[in-house]
């Protein structure tokens, strides 16, 4: 037996749940436990208390809404990739679950619980941050809703507070046919990026980008959107990209730095990984018109 | 603390067992039940030895705490041989010379094994990437994926 002593709790309800949370201290939420069994394993965390919320049905599931499309915290990421309503509304998301881990870990992550752990590096979250995606949290005082800019506090950090829980995240997709490219760079396939990009484009009938989203990913402490570099975009051509002002921003950055990769060396990725992204954004614009 | 009372379904029989909260599913599979087929590596989900079938869907067992299991129907490796016969996944690992020194094939009998069940027709790309997640340090994975390979083939020529 590897991971430390804790009191085990199974709620069956977002209720129960709340209560939990409310009368207990030192706890961890178990969801897919992709990330957290490992840190129990070795014993980087040792909570009093470890409350499993895999048996809590409302907490999962894809959902259409009128403005958009919701999915449950629970929801596995093996279920997100499979879901023809994502392929079809949100594309960029199922092209960057290809890169989540293997077959035996997606079949038990979940968005939501890549979405509260933020590891720098995780690719959920920045799909998340890349869609402005809505946050929906669950506290004594009710529900709360919390924008991707305000989501990430900093490394391993979101905005929950310790008697708060994540619901759902909300996302309202971009226009039909719009573009997508991702990127990530990982020494092998699965595993946690180096460092990632993505991109999405929509263009007039013209070819003339109207809109446009950057963004970074295992670069800064959290995912990183470029706004000056995407305002530089509308109204370029999709043909002919000017890639100077994404190469500016990506050299304005202020990346991590630790024994296996140099700041610089993240730096370079990051503009790179982000021409790649932009132009496979370009190239599937013009095969989903 | 005190140990949970759990009922699953091993293997196609229905099983009863305590266990401690804090005991994950790969040593509950060894210590607490005595198949030590679940073979465990890294136990931090990266070598993929420890893969067993929950619900249908290859899950690292050293991932799951065992009382998570409660209501499931698991699959072990035990599990692929019937009546003394391999099944012929592993029949195609001993063919292809899928293995050597034989620690990562229970999680790479596994992950093929659900791997095939809702893929029938896999490409060999398709393979190396449903293997990705399982290390092997001794055979090398040509023997393995065309072994998944042949198994694909064989299936398919059935009446």
């Amino acid at each position: 037996m590897k991971p430390p002593p804790f009191q085990y709790h199974r709620p069956q309800t977002r209720e129960e749940l709340g209560a939990l949370l409310a009368n207990l201290d030192n706890v961890k939420i178990l969801a897919g436990g992709q990330s957290l069994m490992p840190m129990l394993n070795l014993r980087v965390v040792a909570p009093d208390h470890l409350i499993d919320i895999n048996r809590i049905p409302e907490l999962a599931g894809i959902r259409e809404t009128t403005d958009g499309i919701e999915i449950g915290a629970m929801t596995r990421q093996a279920d997100i990739l499979a879901s023809p309503i994502i392929r079809d509304r949100l594309p960029l998301l199922a092209r960057a679950l290809e890169h989540v881990g293997h077959i035996q870990t997606r079949s038990r992550g979940t968005i939501g619980g890549s979405c509260c752990h933020l590891d720098p590096s995780a690719e959920q979250p920045a799909i998340c941050a890349a869609l402005d995606a809505e946050f929906v949290a669950i506290g004594p005082k009710g529900r709360r809703v919390i924008a991707a800019a305000d989501w990430f506090q900093g490394m391993l950090q979101s905005a929950l507070d310790d008697l708060e829980f994540l619901e759902a995240v909300r996302f309202k997709p971009w226009a039909k046919g719009h573009g997508y490219g991702f990127a990530e760079y990982a020494r092998r396939h699965g595993d946690f990026a180096i460092s990632g990009a993505a991109a999405l484009l929509e263009a007039d009938g013209g070819g003339s980008i109207t809109r446009a989203a950057l963004l970074v990913f295992g670069v800064e402490e959290a995912p990183r959107r470029l706004s000056e570099a995407e305002a530089a975009l509308v109204g370029q051509n999709i043909g002919e990209i000017a890639l100077a002002p994404i190469l500016d921003a990506a050299r304005a950055l202020h990346p991590m730095e630790d024994v296996q990769v140099t700041a610089d060396y993240r730096r370079h990725l990051a503009g790179t990984l982000l021409g790649r992204a932009v132009r496979e954004a370009c190239v599937s614009r013009e095969q989903r018109q | 603390m005190s140990e949970r009372h759990l009922s699953f379904t091993l293997n196609g029989e229905r099983r009863e067992a305590n266990a401690d909260p804090r005991m994950h599913l790969a040593d509950f599979l060894r210590h607490g039940l005595g198949l030590t087929g679940t073979h465990v590596g890294c136990e931090h989900g990266v070598c993929g030895a420890c893969t067993v079938i929950v619900d249908g869907a290859p899950v690292r067992s050293c991932l799951m705490l065992a009382v998570q299991v409660d209501g499931c129907t698991v699959e072990t490796v035990e599990g692929l041989a019937k009546g003394g016969e391999l099944s012929p996944l592993q029949q195609a690992f001993a063919n292809h010379h899928g293995l050597q020194c034989g620690f990562c094939t229970p999680g790479m009998l596994m992950t093929l094994e659900a791997f095939l069940r809702v893929t029938p027709s896999p490409t060999e790309q398709d393979v190396r990437i449903a293997i990705s997640g399982n290390t092997c340090r001794c055979t090398g994975y040509q023997g393995i994926v065309e072994a998944a390979l042949t198994t694909t083939a064989a299936k398919g020529s059935r009446p």
